[in-house]
């Protein structure tokens, strides 16, 4: 995306999976990334997980450290 | 449980004694250590730096889980977990794992086991730079 940080507006409440569907509408560049994970408030999420007010959600592309 | 995990991120460079400080015990009989290097080629391409970045706050959780879990799975008494961010040369230290335990066996398992679960679960990204272009490691099929 190229960007630290995105603001995206959404009027009810999402799971995991769904808001990933509508990212990857807004974002077709993540469709190159095998996979990637999303973490809420700093741990990795069930899709089924459902995204609250204040939640801070973050992408996780496919990690390589060590 | 706190006493026996020491977790960093750190831009600085990371110093194996810390680690081996941090787990060295009088009840422990030995210390197993893996320490990562920067290595100057991948698939026959010469690589000339790495660039490591951390999601920070997520990467010290996720260590953290890591250390907790080996303590609970393997006869261990200590470990440390020290991760590098920022630009490494070639030879340079991206991580360090230290584990102190009474008998070697579980120092072995549980030192493989971190670096093993590291490399799947913590957010952090690693960068090759190679002298004509570059490539997030892991990102693309």
């Amino acid at each position: 995306m190229g960007k630290n940080q995105v603001s995206l507006e959404f009027d009810d409440e999402l799971s995991i999976a769904e808001f990933r569907q509508r990212l990857t509408k807004h974002f077709p560049g993540l469709k190159k990334m095998p996979t990637f994970a999303i973490a809420v408030n700093e741990e990795y999420a069930e899709e089924g997980r459902l995204i609250s007010p204040n939640d801070v959600v973050a992408i996780i592309p496919p990690v390589s450290g060590g | 449980m706190e006493d026996s995990i020491n977790i960093k991120i750190s831009a600085d460079e990371l110093i194996l004694k810390d680690c081996y400080d941090f787990v060295q015990d009088d009840s422990c009989g030995g210390i197993a250590v893996f320490v990562g290097t920067v290595r100057n080629n991948t698939n026959d391409k010469n690589v000339y730096k790495l660039e490591f970045s951390a999601y920070e706050p997520m990467a010290v959780k996720e260590m953290t889980k890591i250390a907790m879990e080996a303590l609970e799975s393997f006869e261990i008494e200590k470990i440390a977990m020290h991760h590098a961010v920022g630009d490494l040369k070639i030879g340079a230290i991206p991580v360090i794992i230290a584990v102190a335990s009474a008998h070697r066996d579980a120092a072995f398992k549980a030192c493989q086991f971190a670096i093993d679960t590291l490399k799947k679960t913590v957010p952090i990204w690693k960068k090759e730079f190679f002298e004509d272009g570059e490539i997030w490691v892991n990102a693309h099929p």
